[in-house]
């Protein structure tokens, strides 16, 4: 019989926080932005510059570490951590080895139906090293420093996790919950949430602990299930072959499907950490803690249940739109605008997350005005324009972020309610179609749909259905 | 007139009465700077034409009454491991030869402030990692009392042009005795304020946790003065201290009644020369005769300071000087073959011998397995050391001793045999452990004419307390102008040749 294997996963999560500067100097931390112009002597590394802590920094990351069920470090401090590397333009980073702000957390996960808790065993605060741009045709580097300086935590989970489910279960949680703290965006394809691999795996029922990889370069959910996957394969069929498997940091391509050794244990660098002279510990005091504490957000659960008592909305539906922190947004403020929660819902959860598919993009990177859709369910409920035309105004409120209104008037899309102009288009189309009415009056009542849709379009879509149909059945009956 | 032989202060007042001008200032001392550079080389680069603008600038607003500092007008010069905007800032290295900084220490915009005209750059121990002056890229400075010897380091360049008259007063840095041994062995007065007091914000960094700037004098009302203008609280140095008070001139009353000094019977024993253990004595004499208390006590701890102090400023040293690797600004190898290789031949040539042994020396004891060992091991040194000078401040208010075992050594002595050079800091690393202040006073001169200086420790942020001593000494023997060196063309009147 066949060997049963157990995955071990553990997880490392860098997230990038969402301040307006960067973490020891006053330059903008900014996506984008001509290279090397969001810089300054601190974060390039000039001879005789200072790092000063961003207050922010350590508030947002007290704020993680208390929403994960973190032990606060309240004396905590910075370390170097050396390497050489051009992105890196001290050669060494300001990072947290011996007194890491955050230990000892826990999230609580679900999957297959099953609740779980995953151990956090620590966060800690850094920065983030510049980038390099490799010109191929030159043969040569150059660097930017524009995201040199920004800050970073990163979340180490115990290796509590065992499958891709459980994975992206606690990665989905982690993002929500720091969303909702307003901490970071936590984009993965931007890069604004980064999350390293650890794996083993280890026959069933064994209790010791098989040889872990890392696996790095991850930039999706999709990527770190099929990466776990591939992972787990391929050391499973190391040890059935009877070989080792290496300690090592692989690179996953997720293109190929494939992934490569970068570098071994053997090859670890000795990053010399020492505490950093430039900077005084942080004393975190119990009034600090309390601070952060009651300006706490109010996180998904939270918001879930008020959702249902306050916008008698079901459950399923407040489910989908505390999902992302984003989405419960912009229901709240169209909402506010229209005052049908269902309605908005119902935007949200079919046309949003639709156009959101078909553009590859996240909930964050929405970009309409939530007044404008609440402006749209004001429109349909009075009726001033049909289903068909509120749908594709809101694709133009998705990609533009028109307004309705003026849009609708511009565009004459106004539901035609001109009584004449319709028994007109009811007469002919009643003549045009003789085996229609025939079946309709013959008992098939589903034969009108085909009558409403040639009224609709002799129409041109912006007749009101529902009186199409009423005028209809009339003109039907006195046929 | 003699326009060289003022104090700052001196000439600053004469500035502000009309009696002379920023540029007469400046003139006269790039004249001096010329007749005696060939032989001392105090500086690494002078700014002669930014000297005279500078002085243009400041003497318009001393007329137009917005300087009103008592050291408006005066000429200074700053040592090279300072940033000063557009202006070459060396460390007196090879791998910064071409260096200019983008922006300016904030040391020096307090003395940008206060009027002061900076006139040049000075040489010292390639990044502050020396005791003679004579690790510079940029050759050797000798000592203006005597060209045959160093004149200590690292700060020698700012010392030695203090007293060869080639500017009023300089700024050094201090990371376990780079302003006060040099000061001593060149006969000026030098103080390393209490740690966080100047900000470190354009000082290249040398050991982070151990670095202070602090003035170089003609003698100790200059000292306060140079003081009360460079300290400040500044926010983009996360260790600079917000204290109560910044008017250290105050303490320059002639008046040591009662002031409680110790000398460290540790400091007094073994390995210090004869002729500098009489001058402390005669100096505590002085003090004592003046109404001070002078006891003998035992500090204790004192042969674990070199140790806990070369691990931990080379530890710092290692990683702030990663910076330096070709990249992104200073020396960069002519042929390589990849990333790798450029690191290794940029640092190779572009680092002399001394800041090689210190890189890899801390690289080692901040090593996996060994950071325990020595590393862990020094900070708990620094801390017992701290406790030390703790207990004896219940005591005493000022603890008096030499500023080093000997007069300065003569060139080419010293680096052959490093262990004994480092040896050479013993009275002065054990300060900059615990981030006390310290002065060096000159206090005469040995057989061969060579200055002897005195430290006075004090608690934390009592500058005050060594001020006082300092000048109440002074003010009871000779003044600096009586110890000056004596080359140049005056030692040709006087019919000495050097």
């Amino acid at each position: 019989m066949a060997k049963q294997y157990e995955t071990v996963i553990g997880l490392e999560v860098h997230v990038e926080l969402a301040t307006k500067t960067k973490i020891f100097c006053g330059c903008s931390t900014e996506f984008g932005g001509a290279p090397n112009t969001h810089t300054c002597p601190v974060c390039t590394g000039m001879p005789g510059s200072l790092p000063v802590l961003n207050k922010q920094v350590v508030e947002y990351a007290m704020a993680i570490g208390l929403a994960s069920n973190c032990k606060i470090t309240q004396v905590c401090k910075f370390d170097r951590k050396n390497y050489f590397y051009p992105d890196n333009p001290q050669n060494y980073q300001i990072s947290q080895l011996y007194l890491p702000i955050a230990r000892d957390g826990y999230l609580e996960i679900e999957s297959g139906g099953l609740k779980k808790k995953v151990r956090i065993h620590e966060m800690h605060m850094e920065e983030d090293a510049g980038k390099l741009v490799h010109d191929e045709w030159d043969d040569t580097s150059l660097v930017d420093y524009n995201r040199s300086g920004v800050p970073l935590v990163e979340i180490v989970s115990e290796p509590d996790m065992r499958s891709a489910e459980e994975v992206i279960s606690y990665l989905e949680k982690l993002r929500m919950m720091i969303q909702y703290l307003g901490a970071s965006d936590c984009k993965l394809q931007e890069g604004s949430m980064r999350a390293d691999v650890n794996l083993s795996v280890r026959e069933a029922g064994s209790e010791t602990l098989g040889t872990r990889t890392e696996m790095k370069n991850l930039n999706s959910f999709k990527a770190i299930a099929r990466a776990i996957e591939g992972e787990r394969e391929r050391q499973i069929e190391l040890l059935e072959e009877g070989k080792p498997v290496i300690q090592e940091t692989r690179r996953w391509d997720d293109n190929k499907e494939h992934s490569y050794a970068m570098r071994s244990k053997e090859d670890a660098q000795d990053y010399r950490y020492f505490p950093e002279p430039d900077l005084v510990p942080i004393v975190i005091s119990d009034e600090w803690i309390a601070e952060i504490k009651s300006r706490q957000p109010e996180l998904r659960s939270e918001k879930l249940e008020r959702y249902k008592a306050e916008f008698d909305i079901p459950q399923y539906d407040a489910e989908i739109i505390t999902e992302s922190k984003r989405m419960a947004d912009i229901f709240e403020a169209a909402t506010a605008v229209c005052k049908k929660p269902k309605k908005v819902a119902n935007w949200l959860m079919v046309e949003t997350l639709r156009l959101l598919k078909e553009h590859n993009m996240e909930p964050e990177d929405i970009r309409f005005s939530p007044e404008n859709l609440g402006k749209l369910v004001e429109l349909t409920e009075a009726g001033t324009i049909n289903s068909s035309v509120a749908k594709e105004v809101f694709e133009k409120i998705f990609t533009d972020n028109i307004n309705p209104e003026k849009y609708v008037e511009e565009n004459g899309l106004k539901t035609v309610n001109d009584e004449g102009a319709m028994k007109a288009a009811i007469e002919k189309a009643i003549a045009d179609n003789p085996k229609s009415v025939e079946d309709y009056l013959g008992g098939k009542e589903k034969a009108i749909g085909f009558l409403v849709g040639q009224v609709m379009k002799a129409m041109k879509g912006k007749a009101n259905p529902g009186m199409v149909n009423q005028m209809l059945k009339e003109a039907l009956q006195e046929h | 007139m003699d326009i060289l032989s003022l104090t700052a202060l001196q000439l600053g007042k004469a500035i502000k009465e009309r009696e002379a001008s920023a540029a007469d200032a400046v003139r006269a001392v790039l004249d001096r700077v010329k007749e005696v550079e060939p032989e001392v080389n105090s500086y690494v680069t002078l700014d002669e034409e930014g000297a005279f603008q500078q002085a243009e600038e400041v003497q318009r607003l001393i007329e137009a009454g917005e300087f009103t500092g008592p050291l408006a007008g005066v000429p200074v010069a700053v040592k090279d491991n300072i940033c000063i905007e557009g202006q070459l800032t060396t460390c007196g290295s090879r791998i910064l030869s071409n260096f200019k900084p983008v922006y300016t220490a904030e040391a020096v915009l307090n003395l940008k402030k206060a009027g002061a005209v900076v006139i040049g750059k000075t040489n010292m121990d390639e990044f502050a990692m020396g005791s003679t002056t004579e690790t510079s890229y940029y050759g050797s400075t000798k000592n203006p009392h005597n060209l045959n010897h160093v004149p200590g380091g690292s700060s020698g360049g700012s010392c030695a042009a203090v007293a060869a008259r080639e500017c009023y007063y300089a700024l050094g840095s201090d990371t376990g005795g780079s302003i006060r041994q040099p000061s001593s062995f060149c006969g000026v007065v030098g103080l390393k304020p209490t740690y966080g007091t100047v900000s470190r914000y354009g000082l290249v960094a040398y050991g982070s946790s151990l670095d202070q700037i602090g003035p170089v004098a003609k003698d100790v009302p200059d000292c306060a003065a140079i003081l009360e203008i460079i300290s400040s609280h500044d926010t983009k140095d996360s260790t600079s201290v917000k204290r109560k008070n910044y008017h250290f001139t105050e303490a320059l009353t002639e008046d040591v009644k009662g002031l409680k000094i110790g000398i460290p019977r540790d400091y007094m024993g073994k390995g210090l020369d004869k002729e500098v253990e009489e001058a402390v004595r005669k100096a505590a004499k002085v003090l004592e005769e003046n109404g001070a208390i002078v006891e003998e006590f035992d500090l204790s701890l004192v042969q674990y300071a070199i140790p806990a102090y070369y691990v931990i400023a080379s530890a710092e040293a290692s990683s702030n000087l990663e910076r330096f690797d070709g990249v992104k600004y200073g020396y960069r190898t002519a042929d390589y073959r990849d990333l790798h290789n450029m690191y290794k031949k940029t640092r190779s040539e572009g680092f002399g011998a001394e800041v090689k042994r210190r890189i890899m020396l801390g690289s080692f004891v901040l090593s996996s397995g060994y950071y325990d060992a020595y590393y862990l091991k020094a900070l708990r040194t620094k801390a017992l050391i701290k406790q030390a000078f703790d207990r004896a401040f219940e005591k005493y208010d000022v603890i008096l001793g030499p500023t080093a075992p000997s007069t300065a050594p003569e060139l080419g002595k010293s680096l052959t045999d490093p262990m004994k050079m480092y040896l050479g800091d013993i009275y002065t690393v054990a300060v900059n452990l615990a981030g006390l202040p310290a002065m060096s006073v000159p206090v005469g001169k040995d057989s061969r004419g060579l200055p002897i200086g005195i430290q006075l420790i004090g608690n934390s942020f009592q500058e005050k307390t060594l001020l006082r001593a300092a000048y109440m000494y002074e003010c009871a023997t000779e003044k600096w102008h009586e110890t000056s060196a004596n080359i140049g063309k005056e030692a040709q009147e006087n019919g000495k040749t050097i």
